[in-house]
């Protein structure tokens, strides 16, 4: 266990800036992964992380170079050695799993050559042998038929299915050293959870060190022994996963835990404020100093070095850290959100299909909808002014098809979309008149793709305000700054391009955009997930902030339940785009509940070791919704037979408002199943 | 799968039918018509009236594109104007020296090109790169009538190694035509291997910086192995639609170098129908051009589709 696998050695690896300037992504790294640990890497985008992880393979990235420092492994320097010896190292001794890999899987060839070109560089095994090793390699990364698998391309496995097949290529050199980059970041909740519990039972099974690399406090906490923060390109806490986790007593990690929402606690998390110094910024100080709220006045121009505490095994890098250890846990408070729910109902969503179907022509001809299983079926939603709604699931669960719907992208095949009681919406799309489009707003999830490159910060907040409002001049101008004030930007952001703007400072503009239009109602798709989670928490704090000055609606689409549990009055919990439940927050969030939202919230990881996620339903990826029955039949473990397959169930009223759509009585949903 | 062909061809079809009438429609509103043009002077009273009812011009104008067009499917475009003979006898030995300029070009010009933009794709930015991609560009810049003058100046009459131009019937045999191509099919071939080599070196530079790419270095797939398996076969794919447009552009006559050349193709009989007032031989090559273009780009999707795995399926699911 003590035998040390890859030696960090004060590692630099940077780049030539245009003026000559060496500027640094790693700085002065040095670290041991010991045999049969895993080693979670933690950090925010533009932290080094990566870099890092890409550095023990040998591996530096096209336009970055090592400066100073080694990779140890066996005692021989990865990033001096020759590529032929390094080809004999990658893959057999040190592999990789990717982050994303759906473009990790070269897209020409099949998912059987692919691990078969893996034990063939790798290993002995004649072709009958490596055959079987295939199947049995799908088999141990739990893919159903591995012999059909093997022949199919990338493209057509889910993406669960797909980081499966990428873990057992890793696993077919029987590597000494896994290193994992985000594997699961671009998953569903509940496959995020299966591929955890997954690559816990392979280290323990295989006694393989892994390193873990992950923005998700969440999932490092699930499967490291030990923690390194890193911050700005430096290792600024390290230790024990447990202590680290418990007990931060670095401001940064400490900061990053409050921020981070919570299933058991109601409210925003606090938010830390600023973000990461950009790498080349210069600063004598620490470089967490900006952000920090212990800062002192030698912080400033001191740079504070990586400490060693035997009492604790951990080695922080912070002048200040006895205070924090003595403010001993991470007492999280959060801000109470207050509802500003009114009885007046504004949306009314009453029978509604959607159906992604093409229309045959005769259908066309006749002006009828033929397709008996639409993507989105029966949905009844009742929406009041001032409120929160939140709509969940996995992915294909419709929640942005709904959206889209009552945005007007995406036409009804049925029912009813209904504005204030009497503007119908669901009218041929083109009948929506210029206020129609102005009372509802869309935020899209990547700002980046949402906000246009080539227009100023100015030209894009102000668009809406030309289109609806007819502003000109001055007034225009005063507008503008108002808004930017009200997302907490300054008036010198208005010249700015997209690109010059952080993640977080983008996601603000595209506030300001919506806010713009004085929607009564604003669609939130996933707001938050393209965020670092200081700038979520951030983010989160401005949108309720904004709704409690405005009386905006929201309608808040995510697969992140810790979020919904933050923002939300309400939630409605969807399935292959049929309710499975509806009520307020705190009601979903607890028994009784639907068998999907219990899964749902089971595979939830929380950042803390001792809560470990509970995986109820296989992650079986359904193309289509059942003809009949129940939606979730599929995959319920506490399916009751056949009236679940044949009936559509009922709805079920519970005391505290919660509309449960199962078969099963209330009372039985009230027994935690897992329990 | 089979659906998809089909509608392909039928569109193509379509494609073909708008052109010819557009080239028929182009060449009835233009003043003056095919019996003007060949009586000149005389080209009033009965000699006019003779002429129309020989070519058939007396009757309506659909119903002459009608039997026009027929014909034309029968592979019968009628006599051509200037020679009095018929088009099909003054396309045939055309066609088939295009043809034999545009193979040329191809079976040289296309092999380089993917080598060129292979290799300084791999070595991008290092010495090989830097040298072939001038070289490149610059054969890219230079119009092909300075290029084709200059090869014949250089190679024809200073070194007197081959001859400049080609004073050889139309209708030669394919052996005593060949020395005569040579330059011709350089010309060409410059200025076609540079643009798709430097199409080919950025389709590989794409796929190098992909992930699946790094994802085959961190699994220690050898150098060569991984540039042949993981990004030849998806660097590539894009190319052949390129390639097919070059080769549709050479068949359709390289008009300017078959002119500097003398060279008997479709290109030059192009200028000379037009000069000539030539009008059913314009339509006629206008209807054939089109075909060609039509059918290669067909044949270019097809094989996109059957080489991509991805559409594949995509194509069969729908």
């Amino acid at each position: 266990m003590n035998e040390i696998i890859q030696k960090v050695n004060n590692l630099s690896i940077g780049f030539k800036s245009k003026k000559g300037e060496e500027i640094l992504i790693l700085r002065n790294i040095s670290t041991n992964i010991k045999k049969g640990e895993t080693v979670g890497i933690v950090g925010e985008s533009g932290s080094g992380k990566s870099t890092l992880a890409l550095a023990m393979m040998g591996y530096v990235k096209h336009g970055l170079y090592t400066i100073g420092g080694e990779c140890e492994f066996n005692s021989s320097n990865l990033l001096k050695m020759k590529n032929r010896d390094l080809e004999k190292i990658r893959g057999r001794k040190i592999a990789m799993i990717p982050q994303n890999a759906g473009q990790a899987l070269t897209p020409n060839l099949k998912i059987g050559y692919q691990i078969d070109e893996a034990l063939q560089l790798h290993s002995d095994l004649k072709e009958e042998e490596r055959e079987k090793k295939i199947s049995e390699l799908l088999n141990k990364v739990r893919l159903p038929s591995p012999e059909t698998i093997a022949l199919r391309y990338p493209h057509e496995l889910s993406g669960g299915q797909q980081q499966r097949v990428a873990v057992a290529m890793a696993l077919a050199g029987t590597p000494d050293l896994l290193l994992l980059d985000e594997p699961t970041t671009g998953l569903d909740v509940t496959t995020q959870a299966h591929v955890l519990e997954l690559l816990n039972f392979i280290a323990k099974d295989t006694g393989t060190s892994m390193v873990y690399v992950s923005h998700d406090l969440g999932a490092i906490a699930q499967v490291s022994d030990r923690i390194i923060v890193m911050y700005s390109g430096e290792i600024v806490l390290e230790g024990p996963s447990r202590e680290i986790l418990k007990k931060p007593i670095h401001p940064y990690t400490y900061g990053l835990l409050k921020s981070i929402p919570k299933l058991s606690l109601a409210g925003l998390p606090q938010s830390m404020p600023g973000s990461q110094p950009q790498p080349g910024t210069m600063h004598r100080g620490c470089s967490f100093f900006d952000r920090c709220d212990f800062s002192e006045e030698k912080c400033k121009n001191n740079s504070p070095q990586l400490e060693y505490l035997e009492e604790l095994n951990t080695s922080v890098r912070c002048f200040n850290h006895k205070s924090l250890m003595n403010d001993s846990q991470v007492n999280q408070t959060v801000n109470e959100i207050k509802t500003s729910t009114q009885d007046k109902e504004i949306l009314n969503l009453s029978e509604v299909s959607i159906s992604y179907a093409k229309q045959k022509l005769l259908d066309q001809v006749l002006n009828r909808i033929s397709d008996d299983n639409p993507t989105v079926k029966d949905i009844n939603i009742n929406i009041k002014k001032g409120e929160t709604i939140a709509l969940v699931g996995e992915s294909g669960s419709g929640k942005s098809t709904i959206l889209k719907s009552i945005a007007g992208l995406l036409r009804t095949k049925g029912g009813i979309i209904k504005f204030d009681q009497n503007r119908n919406l669901s009218s041929d799309l083109k009948e929506r008149d210029p206020n129609d489009l102005r009372i509802i707003q869309l935020i899209f999830q990547n700002p980046d793709e949402s906000l246009n490159p080539n227009h100023t910060v100015e030209e894009i907040i102000a668009q809406p305000l030309k289109l609806y409002f007819g502003l000109k001049g001055e007034e225009l101008k005063k507008n503008i700054t108002d808004l930017l004030q009200k997302v907490r930007l300054g008036e010198f952001y208005m010249s700015r391009y997209p690109r010059q703007l952080s993640g977080g400072e983008k996601q603000r503009v595209a506030v300001a955009r919506a806010f713009a239009a004085k929607p009564d109602i604003i669609l939130c798709d996933e707001v938050t997930s393209a965020l670092d989670v200081s700038v979520q928490a951030a983010v989160l704090n401005l949108l309720q902030q904004l709704k409690e000055d405005f009386g905006t609606t929201y309608i808040f689409v995510s697969h992140d339940l810790a979020v919904v549990r933050a923002i939300s009055d309400r939630v409605a919990v969807l399935y292959q785009g049929r309710l499975c439940e509806v009520g307020p927050s705190k009601d979903v969030y607890q028994f009784p509940s639907h068998p999907y939202t219990e899964v749902l919230l089971g595979a939830v990881l929380e950042p803390d070791p001792d809560i470990k996620p509970k995986l109820v339903a296989e992650d079986i990826v359904e193309e289509k919704p059942p003809q009949k029955g129940c939606s979730f039949q599929g995959r319920c473990s506490r399916i009751l037979g056949d009236i679940c397959k044949n009936e559509v169930p009922p709805w079920q009223l519970t005391n505290s408002g919660n509309s449960i759509r199962c078969h099963i009585p209330l009372k039985e949903l009230q027994k935690d199943q897992i329990n | 799968m089979l659906f998809l062909i089909i509608k392909r061809i039928l569109l193509g079809l379509i494609t073909l039918f708008i052109v010819s009438l557009i080239t028929f429609v182009g060449t009835e509103i233009l003043p003056g018509d095919a019996c003007t043009t060949y009586l000149e002077r005389q080209a009033f009273g009965e000699q006019l009236e003779a002429c129309y009812r020989r070519l058939g011009l007396n009757v309506p104008a659909y119903e002459r594109y009608v039997s026009w067009a027929v014909n034309a499917i029968q592979g019968d475009f009628g006599y051509s104007l200037s020679g009095e003979m018929p088009i099909k006898e003054v396309l045939g030995p055309r066609i088939k020296n295009s043809l034999v300029l545009a193979s040329a070009a191809i079976f040289i010009g296309i092999p380089i090109a993917l080598i060129l933009g292979i290799v300084t794709a791999l070595w991008r930015d290092k010495l090989p790169d830097v040298a072939i991609s001038t070289v490149t560009i610059f054969a890219m810049t230079i119009p092909e009538f300075i290029s084709a003058t200059l090869l014949i100046l250089i190679i024809a009459i200073w070194l007197e190694w081959l001859p400049g131009i080609v004073i050889v019937p139309t209708d030669v045999s394919l052996l005593e035509l060949l020395p005569n191509i040579i330059l011709p099919v350089i010309a060409i071939a410059m200025i076609m291997t540079a643009h798709m080599a430097r199409m080919v070196r950025s389709s590989v530079i794409q796929v190098m910086a992909s992930e699946y790419v790094q994802m085959a270095i961190l699994k220690g797939v050898p150098y060569w192995k991984m540039v042949f398996k993981h990004v030849l076969p998806n660097a590539l794919l894009p190319a052949i639609n390129v390639v097919a447009l070059t080769i549709a552009w050479l068949l359709g006559g390289v008009v300017v170098t078959e002119v500097v050349f003398n060279y008997p193709g479709l290109g030059r009989l192009v200028i000379e129908s037009i000069s000539n007032r030539d009008l059913p031989t314009v339509q006629a090559l206008a209807i054939i051009l089109a075909s060609i273009y039509v059918s290669i780009n067909l044949l270019a999707d097809l094989m996109t589709l059957m080489l991509n795995p991805r559409l594949k399926t995509l194509q069969i699911r729908k």
